[in-house]
Order: C-alpha cells, then sequence, then structure tokens
C-alpha cells in the first residue's frame, strides 16, 4: 500500500448543478477539491456566508456536500454538524459528506476553538440548511404548479398531498441557480428530528481503527523533502538568541541549508537524513537567559507592570470587606502548561512564485492564511489552505508554527516541503498555557452568607494566533526570521474569572500582563483562563463555606438564583450520594490507611453557556499522595446533539484536568524550557484514571452551546475541596503535591 | 547502506536502507504503513507500537537491522473493515476513541497482552497499557474495548 498522495487532478463527478470533483475516491476524505461546474473546474466556488451555496451542494446523485469552516479535531464534531445539516435538509445521515477548513471552498468561520463548533458553527449550517430546504421547496411548487402549501421534504425527497411516492428528488431541483440566494433568518425545525440527540457512530472512527485515516502526518506530495528547523538554545516569550555561525562543513551532502534571519532549517529527500543532519550541525548562537528562577515565577508575574481592568462589580467589595474583622484571604497558583497532543505537529507546504498550497492541522484555515502570506510576502489569494487533522489538539499547538516552518522552507528551496516537528519542538516551542496568579479576598456574615468577595488576577495573554492583524508575528518563523515579537490582545485571562453567584459586595478585576513580561510564549490552552479562574474561586467558595461551618453544597446553592445552576448542582451532588458536611470531614479509609474525602465545584462556562458540576472523591496518604477515585459530572449544554460524543468529550476533559491538576507543569531554567520530552512532563497514566459518573442534563428546547471543556474548568477545585475534605489541608499550588511539602 | 528484507503483515519487502533507520520510519515512508504513529521517537509514548515475533515493541526504538527476518505485525495486517479483529470491532463498539492518534499503538499493545493473557482483568490491562501516552483522555474507553474484546476472544 502506498502512502496517501495528493494529487490535483479532480475527477468530476456528475454533470449538472453545482457539481463537485474530488482529488480522491471518497468526498469524505478529500483533501484538495475542487469545484467544478458543467464539467468545468471553477475557481470561484462561493465563500460568503450569507450565502446557501458556500455552505452546501447537492450533487446529481442525491448527497449533500457540507462545507465547514469548523473542522473535526478528534472530538466528533465532524459527525455531529452531519446531524444537524441532515435534520435541517431533511435528508439522510449517510447521505451527506464534508468538506472542512479549505480556503478556497469553505466559508470563513475563524478558529475550531472554545469548543464553539456547535454553538456558533453548527447554527449558521443549520440556518443555511433550513433556508436551502425552503427554497427547494419553492423551486418544486413553482415546477409542479402546486402551493407550497400541500408539498412536504422526506429524506431527500418532495412529496405532494403526503402521497408516498416522491415527486421530485433534491438533485432534480438543483440548477445552478438554486442555492445561488441568501441565508434566511432561522425557520422552525422542519420535522421531528431524526439524527439530532441520537448517538450516531462516529463517522471517522472506523477508518481511525483500521489504520486508513491520513492523518497531517502521513500526506505525501510527489518531490516532497524533508525538513527539520534547528532551534535557538534558549526559548522565552520573544526571541532572544541571534544567530551567529553555521559550519558548513557540518552538513552532510546531498542535505539543503536554509538561513532566513535566526530561521534555521535542514531538508533532505528522506526524513532520517534530515533528523540525523539536524542532529550533527554544528551551530553558535549569541545567547540571553531570560527566565526568572521557577521558584520566583509567580512572585514576578504579581511583580510585572501589568494594566488592572475591572470587569465586573456590584456594591462597594473593598468598603465592605474593611469594615469586617473577619477577612479570608487566599492566592492561588497555575503553573505554565504544555499542550498533549501525542502526535508533535507537522505541515506541508508547495510554494511555487505565484501560489503556495499549504496542508495543515491549524484550528483556523483563514488566520493562518492571512499569517502565511505575510509571512512570505504573497497575496492573499495565492494562498490555500487547507485543512489536515492532526494528533487531537487542545488549543493553539505547533500546527501553525509547523505550516509557517514548511512555508518559509518551501519558497525557499522551490520544492514542496514536511516538516515534522520533534517531541522537544512540540513540548519547548509550541505555546504554553499561561501561569497565573489569582488573590482572593472575602467574607462570610453571621447568617453563613458571603458578605463581599474580591478577585484579581495576573495573566499574560492567552491568544498570540495567527491573524490577519499579527501577520507573520504570530508565526515562530517569522518570530525568528524577522526577529519580531507576537501580538497579544488581552484575551482569555478574564474567562470565569466573575462567578454566577449572586453577592452583594462584589468586585473583579484582571491584570494583563504583557507579552514581554510574559517569560514563556503563550496562548490558548483548553479552556483558556477558564481553569485557573475556577479553581481559585471555587476552592475559594469552599473555603468560605468552610468558614461559615455550612455543607459546600448548601453554601453554592443558596448563593445561586439560575435554576440551571442549580439543577447540576443537585444532580451531581444525587448521583455522588453526597451526604451534607461541614468540611473537613477526616472521613477514614475502611483499610485504615488514607483518608477520604469529597469535593463539589460548579461553573457556568463564560458565564453565560454550559453548566457542569462535579464531585470528586479522593484518597490520600503518604504513601501514595493524591489519588482520584471517582469523579461524577452533571452538564447541562442545552440540546445535547450526540450524547455519545458528548460522554466521550466530558471523559476526556474530567481525565486530561486531573493530569493538569496533579502532574502537569511546564518546568524551566533561566535559558528556558527544560520538560522537554514525556519523561520530564508526565501525563495521567491508565493506572492513575478514576471512574467518571456522568449525568446529562438535556434540555431539547434551549439552544445547543459549547460542550466538553466546560468540565475541565471544575475538575482541579473538585478535587483540592476534597483534598480539604479528607484531610484538612487546603492545597493552593497546582500541580498539587502532597508529600514533602506542606 | 545495505539491504535488508522485512517480513510484514504477511509480504516481504528488499529494501536498500541504513542500518540505523528506525523500523518506524521505514514502516511509514519506504512501505507507507502510516498507521504506526511517530510520537516521540524516545520511546516514551507507545504510539509507535508494532507486534515483532509477538512481542509489543516501539518501531521508534528498534533499528531496522535488527527487525529483519523477523514477522512484522501492523495496525493495517491486523484486520480489515470486511474481517476485523476483535480488538478493532469492540474499539468501534466502544467508540474508544477522541482524535485516535494513540489508538494504533494502543490496540497493537492490548493484541500482545491478549496472547500472553486471553483474559485479563482490569488492572491487568491498566498496568499493560500504563506506558502507552493518550493526551485526549480516552483511556475508559480504551479499557472497555480490550475488556469486550477479551470476552470474545
Ligand atoms: S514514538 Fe515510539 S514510543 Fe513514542
Ligand atoms: S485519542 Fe487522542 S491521543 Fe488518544
Amino acid at each position: 500500500m502506498a502512502a496517501p498522495v495528493m494529487s490535483r487532478r479532480a475527477v468530476l463527478q456528475g454533470l449538472s448543478g453545482l457539481l463537485i470533483g474530488f482529488s480522491l475516491a471518497d468526498p469524505s476524505r478529500a483533501l484538495a477539491a475542487t469545484v467544478v461546474r458543467s464539467g468545468e473546474p471553477v475557481d470561484d466556488k462561493p465563500l460568503a456566508s450569507d450565502r446557501i451555496d458556500a455552505w452546501l451542494a447537492i450533487t446529481e446523485d442525491n448527497r449533500v456536500i457540507v462545507y465547514s469552516g469548523k473542522v473535526e479535531l478528534g472530538t466528533g464534531v465532524e459527525t455531529a454538524l452531519r446531524q444537524i445539516v441532515a435534520d435541517a435538509l431533511d435528508v439522510d445521515f449517510d447521505t451527506t459528506s464534508i468538506i472542512q477548513g479549505d480556503t478556497a471552498l469553505t466559508p470563513d468561520q475563524g478558529y475550531t476553538a472554545g469548543s464553539k463548533t456547535i454553538q456558533i458553527g453548527g447554527m449558521q449550517l443549520c440556518r443555511a440548511a433550513r433556508s436551502a430546504r425552503q427554497l427547494l421547496l419553492r423551486n418544486a411548487s413553482e415546477r409542479l404548479s402546486v402551493p407550497i402549501a400541500r408539498l412536504e421534504t422526506r429524506q431527500g425527497h418532495v412529496h405532494v398531498d403526503g402521497n408516498g411516492q416522491p415527486a421530485l428528488t433534491y438533485s432534480q431541483l438543483v440548477d445552478t441557480q438554486v442555492f445561488d440566494a441568501v441565508v434566511e433568518a432561522g425557520d422552525e425545525q422542519p420535522n421531528p428530528p431524526r439524527f439530532v440527540g441520537r448517538s450516531v457512530a462516529r463517522v471517522d472512527i472506523p477508518d481511525k481503527i483500521f489504520g486508513r485515516f491520513a492523518y497531517v502526518q502521513d500526506l505525501r506530495v510527489p518531490g516532497m523533502w524533508h525538513a527539520r528547523v534547528i532551534r535557538p538554545p534558549t526559548t522565552g516569550a520573544v526571541a532572544v538568541a541571534r544567530l551567529e555561525d553555521v559550519d558548513t562543513t557540518s552538513i552532510p551532502e546531498g542535505v539543503e541549508l536554509v538561513r532566513i534571519g535566526d530561521f534555521l532549517a535542514v531538508a533532505a529527500p528522506s526524513e532520517w537524513q534530515a533528523i540525523r543532519a539536524a542532529a550533527a550541525l554544528r551551530v553558535q548562537w549569541e545567547a540571553k537567559y531570560p527566565l526568572p528562577d521557577m521558584d520566583d515565577l509567580h512572585d514576578a508575574l504579581q511583580a510585572a507592570n501589568a494594566d488592572e481592568r475591572e470587569i465586573e462589580a456590584r456594591g462597594d467589595a473593598e468598603r465592605a470587606l474593611s469594615e469586617h474583622d473577619n477577612i479570608l484571604e487566599a492566592t492561588y497558583r497555575w503553573p505554565f502548561q504544555a499542550h498533549d497532543s501525542i502526535g508533535p505537529s507537522c505541515a506541508i507546504a508547495d510554494v511555487k512564485n505565484d501560489r503556495a498550497t499549504i496542508w495543515s492541522g491549524t484550528q483556523g484555515v483563514y488566520p493562518l492564511r492571512a499569517s502565511i502570506a505575510d509571512l512570505l510576502g504573497m497575496a492573499l489569494e495565492s494562498v490555500r489552505v487547507i485543512y489536515a487533522e492532526a494528533s487531537g489538539c487542545y488549543g493553539h499547538n505547533g500546527a501553525d508554527d509547523a505550516a509557517g516552518d514548511a512555508a518559509l522552507i518551501s519558497q525557499s528551496l522551490g520544492r514542496p516541503v514536511r516538516v515534522q516537528w520533534s517531541r522537544a519542538d512540540e513540548h519547548g516551542w509550541a505555546p504554553k498555557g499561561p501561569a497565573m496568579v489569582m488573590a482572593l479576598r472575602g467574607a462570610v456574615n453571621a447568617e453563613g452568607r458571603v458578605a463581599a468577595w474580591a478577585f484579581r488576577n495576573w495573566t499574560p495573554s492567552h491568544l498570540t494566533r495567527p491573524s490577519s492583524d499579527a501577520g507573520a508575528r504570530n508565526l515562530l518563523a517569522g518570530n525568528l526570521a524577522r526577529a519580531s515579537v507576537a501580538q497579544a490582545p488581552p484575551v482569555g485571562g478574564d474567562r470565569n474569572a466573575p462567578v454566577n453567584y449572586v453577592f452583594g459586595q462584589y468586585r473583579v478585576s484582571v491584570h494583563w500582563i504583557s507579552v514581554e513580561q510574559s517569560f514563556l510564549r503563550c496562548s490558548a490552552l483548553r479552556t483558556l483562563g477558564a481553569i485557573q479562574n475556577t479553581f481559585a474561586n471555587e476552592s475559594f467558595m469552599d473555603e468560605l463555606a468552610a468558614r461559615a461551618k455550612r455543607d459546600p453544597v448548601a453554601f453554592r446553592l443558596d448563593h445561586l438564583k439560575d435554576p440551571r445552576a442549580k439543577t447540576v448542582i443537585e444532580r451531581a451532588a444525587d448521583r455522588s450520594e453526597w451526604i451534607a458536611r461541614v468540611s473537613p470531614l477526616r472521613e477514614v479509609e475502611s483499610a485504615g490507611e488514607g483518608q477520604r474525602g469529597r469535593g463539589i465545584a460548579f461553573a457556568c462556562y463564560e458565564n453565560e453557556f454550559a453548566y457542569v458540576a462535579a464531585v470528586a472523591e479522593v484518597e490520600v496518604s503518604d504513601r501514595e499522595g493524591i489519588r482520584v477515585r471517582r469523579v461524577t459530572v452533571a452538564h447541562d449544554c442545552g440540546q445535547i446533539v450526540n450524547p455519545n460524543g458528548l460522554e466521550n468529550q466530558i471523559e476526556g476533559n474530567v481525565l486530561q484536568a486531573i493530569g493538569r491538576t496533579l502532574k502537569e507543569e511546564v518546568r524551566f531554567d533561566p535559558m528556558g524550557v527544560t520538560s522537554l520530552e514525556w519523561g520530564a512532563y508526565p501525563l495521567l497514566t491508565f493506572v492513575e484514571i478514576p471512574e467518571v459518573d456522568i449525568v446529562l442534563v438535556d434540555r431539547p428546547h434551549e439552544p445547543p452551546v459549547g460542550a466538553g471543556e466546560a468540565t475541565s474548568a471544575v475538575i482541579p477545585a473538585a478535587i483540592v475541596n476534597a483534598v480539604f475534605d479528607a484531610t484538612g489541608r487546603r492545597l493552593r499550588t497546582v500541580p498539587l503535591r502532597w508529600r514533602g511539602e506542606s | 547502506m545495505a539491504e535488508f528484507t522485512l517480513d510484514i503483515n504477511g509480504s516481504r519487502h528488499t529494501l536498500d536502507l541504513d542500518a540505523d533507520t528506525p523500523l518506524l520510519y521505514v514502516l511509514r515512508n519506504e512501505l507507507g504503513l502510516t498507521a504506526t504513529r511517530f510520537g516521540c521517537g524516545l520511546g516514551e509514548c507507545g504510539a509507535c507500537t508494532v507486534s515483532i515475533d509477538g512481542r509489543s515493541l516501539r518501531s521508534c526504538q528498534v533499528p531496522v537491522a535488527s527487525a529483519a527476518g523477523r514477522p512484522i505485525l501492523t495496525l493495517e495486517g491486523l484486520g480489515t473493515p470486511e474481517d476485523p479483529h476483535p480488538l478493532q470491532q469492540a474499539f468501534i463498539d466502544e467508540q474508544a476513541a477522541q482524535c485516535a492518534f494513540c489508538i494504533s499503538g494502543m490496540i497493537m499493545t492490548a493484541h500482545g497482552l491478549l496472547q500472553r493473557n486471553p483474559s485479563p482483568t482490569e488492572a491487568d490491562i491498566k498496568s499493560a497499557l500504563s506506558a502507552n501516552l493518550c493526551g485526549c483522555g480516552t483511556h475508559l474507553r480504551i479499557v472497555r474495548a480490550v475488556q469486550r474484546a477479551a470476552k470474545v476472544s
């Protein structure tokens, strides 16, 4: 079997209407699809998101092609989006297929991020599909001279008078004009849903299980070389090393060197040759040592010269606090964390004089195109970025940077180039989830309620993704080639800094730290700042409950008005057989070793979307440290599109967040990141996983909102609250350490 | 460069290679068997696991010279959609994948376990897989899938 090879020669399918040809046999796996009309390839596939034909096409054999700017990142959205379209257009699920993330074919839907694919992308597609169905009905009414009221759709056909015989197929109703219309305001769901709400099996899984799925790492382009980038010896938020000299005698025969500014790479026909050449290259750098001692990290963040911005306030929290003599103060600390993508980033670029094609596992083909066009000095229209799925990504990992690397090297060598990052490249150089400090002050009154709450945090921006504003600056290759600094608008550090509890005296503010003071290169990692802020808020809520000598569940319910918020807390408590308590309960394990405890945490994602509560059960002993035994999650994300897929995401977020709470920390010394492989950055392993019990609260009449990462946000606090319940000891620094320090 | 004959998924391939080339790169680049994945190249993640002589080994750590002449099995050789291996069927039935990048290594590691121990306990499964990493947190489903496969095979 040969590796999947991409060819631009389209195999044309069908000859009428808006037709689609694919370069690969299976349309759902098309990697370089071409739109053809009347048998001729066209360059002007409509892309404007207010047009129906930007989103949908119907082929001659009555199949539906969905064009989605949102992409499958391994979370099952490809299946969920097809379920949504199948219902909205009233066709069979199996007749749909999807083309994802291609600047030549799919509308610009920004980034696939923040668990927003269904909430935003799904709803855009849903509206387009419903409008398309209306148009098909109108067209049928004209053709058949039958009023629309007598027509109905059923599984890709239009019927008259409920007659069992289909009058027309959708494909018979499609001509080149029919979808040339704007998307209308959403109307009602045509028929009862047939696919939404069901656990349709994920369409991508069988190929992945049989080893037939082509990830970006598996693609090969004819004439392609393999390249490796040689990185400076120090890592920091800004470039901190200058390339002084390369010993050209250390370059093996048949290997090409690319040097642009401080960007240095080798390329060779074989991958192993490139790897060995990169390792053997003798290079001199002039480096500075930009980082503080790791122990001083959080003090240094708090000492940064950072603007304070108030996010939310009610009453006068400062005055209320000054009137209390029993104030509780607590500071919580979160480390830099890395992306856990098991496959390091990879990209292929084919840059010619007048056009460039890039295959990337990026979360946003359009923003990446803008940054790459700037990097290459090419017009936007000359660059095509095509999404190809990579190893699961949980935010802005090295995928975009690898694409920038490949583009620059391909342009310099004039041939297609594949760049595969090493494990050390990914751990050392991909953006990190920011380290943060959260400081809270609060007080409870005689009635056992929160009298005042004041929250401040110190955070770098959680967003240095490629964009048209930032251009090449937000690609590593751009930083190195041009000695530029990433652009980072203040984003993400305020996520879930506010709480949904109703407090009379309340203030929330954020100190935004500039890129130059962020120490490591930061960007989006699952939840942005919500996991850090919720860790602090929900730990502090527990500290106040303990101070008030109240049950943590009842204490939370007492401060909430929103019934959906209360429901998830009650359901998680019920399912986990929560016994009302004043923590610490210090339950002793029957075996006599270790102590058991339970903790609860709640969040409403971004204070307005998914509601999640989690109860963690832990066991703590000097010998074993902290073990999470069981986690119960109650989750309400409105309408559920695919229950099994949702549970899969919730389970994944629970496990990943346990790893982030107990183990994950990017370590560094003054020169840069020292956690350069999995031994130095351990993940949760099979022997450490708890039982996970999930309660899905389905609300079929509420819009579906982002699901998945909301769960990550509540896990850390649920664990530390359980540790406190078990032992009376309050841990405020992640990753949690039990043995050897207090 | 030297000539090596590899016995992979029941077919023989003769190739001219540097003796120290890791088997992983030979599978992926010379033979187009891309189900075996590069995750770290350091023996730390298990994404590259294949079966050699019936043992689950990390192909990024096995020079091609030492794999030559021994029967090698990769995920592609385990089963097909028409005739799936019980492990593959079980992973599909349990929907045991998120991105699935780790899954080839998980299945090939589990395959080795079931050969040694056809009725593993949950603890046996977890310990056999404990050096395979999954970033997506699919562990619970992976354990269930291996349990299911053990029951039917
Ligand atoms: S790639 Fe071989 S163990 Fe990670
Ligand atoms: S499923 Fe993504 S790494 Fe395991």
